[in-house]
């Protein structure tokens, strides 16, 4: 594991001088996870923000071999990159170490995607999928995803006289990952350097498919200061909205922060929750946080469920 | 001439040959029926290590072709085999294979596209796609298939262009003929191997593929795929004329039978064309003039050289399996149409020239009705004007 000044002193993978928004949280994604991966990299990507931003004919920001074909297909554009790869070393044509990165955005990923990641992933390729998951489609213009929130603003859900954002709660995509019984699976979130590169290190050093959900806050579909993607990142971690764990194996492993804090803290800092602050969403925001801490009581009992001093020992269950 | 065998296949095994003889570094595939016995046939290859290939059984049609754009874009050898829905399903990609000038081939079934939903042959489906930049060879039986996969590969690397071969759903997929397959080391001889210029496992030359073109690039990159497509008319042809000279069979844009002195004659792709040989031997018999121009190759569309094959001709008849719902008539039609009036610009000819939709979804095409064709054509020679656009057996 690399230490940050190691890291910064790194050439490069993913340069400067892309087209970004100032403050966007998938260009430092794509640039952590290049830092961990290294030069040896051929990088599949979805049509999305970052493809968007850093490919602009003729510059380029990747200093890897990257590929994008369209929105939908990530997954399966880099299983065929990494088909080829199998065959070439098969044939004896080929020998260099090589990884097999995918990055989608959540549109890409968790709605029009899935079918793709889904067939990747149950066929055993060994790639990474890394989701940057900023919880609506930012690129088009924050339509809702299968990502988005409860309670969310967005174009295509809209708060109105009448309706309150997003009517339902979000896919949970890294479960649905889990469920294909892959090696590795995991969430890590923009403003943990440390997390998001020491997973990636750990996925890649895996034989298989591995996925990672990363938490991107966006500035422009959050609607927040610049400046303040990693705090919010972090604080999404800190009021359990976006736990950070992994599952290796099946075997949970939950990051647990110092103290958890009421999601309102989270909330009040994005313009696509202003509503929520009203008197008369109330009933609302105490709903999410309900849900929120529902779901960081099951994950805590999944990691205890799977932990290895939990396992029944093979007498008891052969009776 | 060089050694070759000769067995019995169907259209399905024949292409399922080709492939293991092209040994190709991958194929993603995912099946459908008529096509799917060619990778049902080629995955038995691989399950015996009888090929190097790299065998993704995706989860869609569209993976499928995603699956073939990143492995072709890394370097590789790479083919897919599909049909009608999965055909559709693959669109989107198959735009963007061609606009980023992979090399990938394809063996394509033709069949009904849905709805209503049919299994059987017409051209639909590859007219669906004709538009999106794949070159598209058709084939008249089995050995055409065979020789035009073998082609193909050649024609793709050079033009750097995806090449689809068809053939027709169930009666060239699923009917038996005699084929002259050539040696493994003949095939291989003549496919070559492929070396790629730019490719992503190159890590000493990285490359960005599929960059977002805006206002000031994409105009220009689609005006060079377009010149791609009009220069492979020249690979296609030294292609065939080197499968010519090493294997005796000869092939071309199209083909001419019995032309020589014809004054009527039709215009048919695929099994039709075949059919429409034994008409013509009969009517010649008879001392009608008739005769038949078989496109091989509809993209790149032969043009010129087909206009001028039937400049002498008082009146000509295409034959389109499928419909363009254009309330005008069959994709084959407009085609010939197109050609014939940029030639009659200059030459001064004005030509009749029907076009009969017929044997959508599987219809049958018999020898009688494609006589009745002929016997339209004669009256429309004389000048007896007959209707442009006819529904060839269908019950109205």
């Amino acid at each position: 594991m690399a230490n940050l000044k190691d890291l910064s002193k790194q050439k490069a993978l993913f340069t400067g001088g892309h087209r970004a928004c100032a403050g966007c949280g998938a260009v430092i994604i794509a640039r952590q996870v290049l830092m961990a991966a290294g030069p040896n990299t051929v990088v599949a990507n979805a049509t999305g923000c970052l493809e968007v931003v850093s490919t602009i004919f003729p510059y380029t920001a990747w200093n890897v071999p990257f590929v994008h074909s369209a929105f939908e297909c990530a997954a399966a554009s880099i299983s065929g990159v990494e088909a080829l790869y199998k065959s070439w070393v098969r044939q004896g044509k080929y020998n260099k170490k090589v990884n097999f990165i995918a990055f989608g955005g959540d549109g890409g990923t968790y709605d029009i995607g899935l079918q793709s990641l889904s067939g990747a992933m149950e066929r055993g390729h060994n790639i990474l999928y890394v989701c940057y998951n900023n919880e609506a489609y930012m690129n088009t213009g924050v339509q809702r995803s299968g990502a988005t929130p409860k309670g969310a603003d967005t174009t295509t859900a809209p708060v109105g006289k009448v309706k309150k954002g997003k009517e339902q709660f979000r896919k949970d995509l890294t479960e649905i990952m889990v469920a294909h019984k892959i090696p590795y699976a995991a969430q890590s979130v923009v403003g943990n350097w440390r997390d998001l590169t020491s997973k990636v290190e750990k996925a890649l050093a895996m034989d298989g498919p591995k996925f990672i959900n990363v938490f991107q806050p966006c500035r422009l579909g959050w609607s927040y200061d610049p400046e303040m993607t990693c705090e919010i990142g972090r604080l999404s971690v800190e009021t359990c909205v976006w736990p950070l764990y992994e599952v290796v194996n099946g075997q949970y492993k939950v990051t647990k922060p110092k103290e958890k804090k009421p999601l309102v803290e989270w909330i009040k800092l994005q313009g696509r929750f202003r509503h929520l602050l009203k008197p008369e969403n109330k009933q609302l925001l105490d709903e999410l946080q309900t849900a929120t801490d529902k779901n960081w009581e099951d994950l805590l009992r999944k990691e205890s469920l799977t932990s290895p001093a939990a396992e029944p020992k093979p007498s008891q269950t052969l009776r | 001439m060089a050694n070759s065998n000769i067995v019995a296949r169907t259209g399905n095994e024949a292409m399922a040959e080709a492939m293991r003889q092209i040994n190709p570094d991958v194929v993603a595939a995912y099946p459908i029926t008529p096509a799917t016995e060619v990778v049902q046939i080629f995955a038995g290859y691989v399950a015996d290590g009888l090929v190097d290939t790299e065998f993704v059984p995706v989860e869609s049609e569209h993976s499928a072709m995603s699956a073939c754009i990143g492995s072709s874009s890394a370097g590789g050898r790479t083919m897919t085999g599909t049909s009608s829905q999965g055909l559709a399903l693959m669109a989107e990609m198959l735009y963007i294979a061609a606009g980023l000038r992979l090399p990938i081939i394809m063996a394509d079934v033709n069949r009904a596209l849905s709805s209503p939903i049919n299994i059987h042959c017409d051209h639909s489906d590859t007219m669906m796609v004709r538009d999106s930049g794949w070159i598209q060879i058709f084939s008249e039986n089995c050995q055409e298939a065979y020789d035009n996969m073998l082609q193909a590969v050649r024609i793709a690397e050079k033009a750097r262009l995806p090449v689809m071969v068809t053939t027709d759903g169930f009666i060239i997929s699923h009917g038996m003929e005699r084929l002259e397959i050539l040696s493994d080391a003949d095939a291989k001889s003549f496919v070559g191997a492929y070396k790629p210029e730019n490719y992503l496992l190159n890590f000493e030359k990285l490359i960005t593929v599929g960059a977002l073109d805006l206002q000031d690039y994409y105009f220009e990159h689609r005006r060079q795929l377009a010149e791609a497509m009009k220069t492979s008319k020249q690979v296609i042809l030294d292609v065939a004329k080197e499968f010519g000279t090493k294997f005796g069979r000869t092939y071309g844009l199209f083909e001419q039978y019995k032309m020589d002195g014809a004054e009527i004659a039709i215009v048919a792709m695929g099994s039709t064309a075949g059919t429409a040989k034994v008409v013509i031997d009969g009517l010649r018999s008879k001392g009608l003039k008739a005769g038949l121009i078989k496109p091989r190759v509809f993209r790149p569309f032969p043009k010129e050289e087909l206009a001028d094959s039937l400049k002498g001709l008082k009146a000509v008849a295409v034959m389109d399996r499928s419909d363009a719902m254009n309330a005008q008539e069959g994709p084959l039609a407009v085609e010939v149409k197109a050609a014939l009036f940029d030639a009659s610009a200059s030459s001064g000819a004005n030509k009749t020239v029907l076009d009969y939709i017929y044997g959508l979804g599987g219809r049958e095409i018999k020898p009688e009705d494609i006589e009745h064709v002929y016997n339209d054509l004669s009256e429309a020679a004389k000048g007896k004007a007959k209707q442009k656009v006819t529904y060839l057996g269908v019950r109205e």
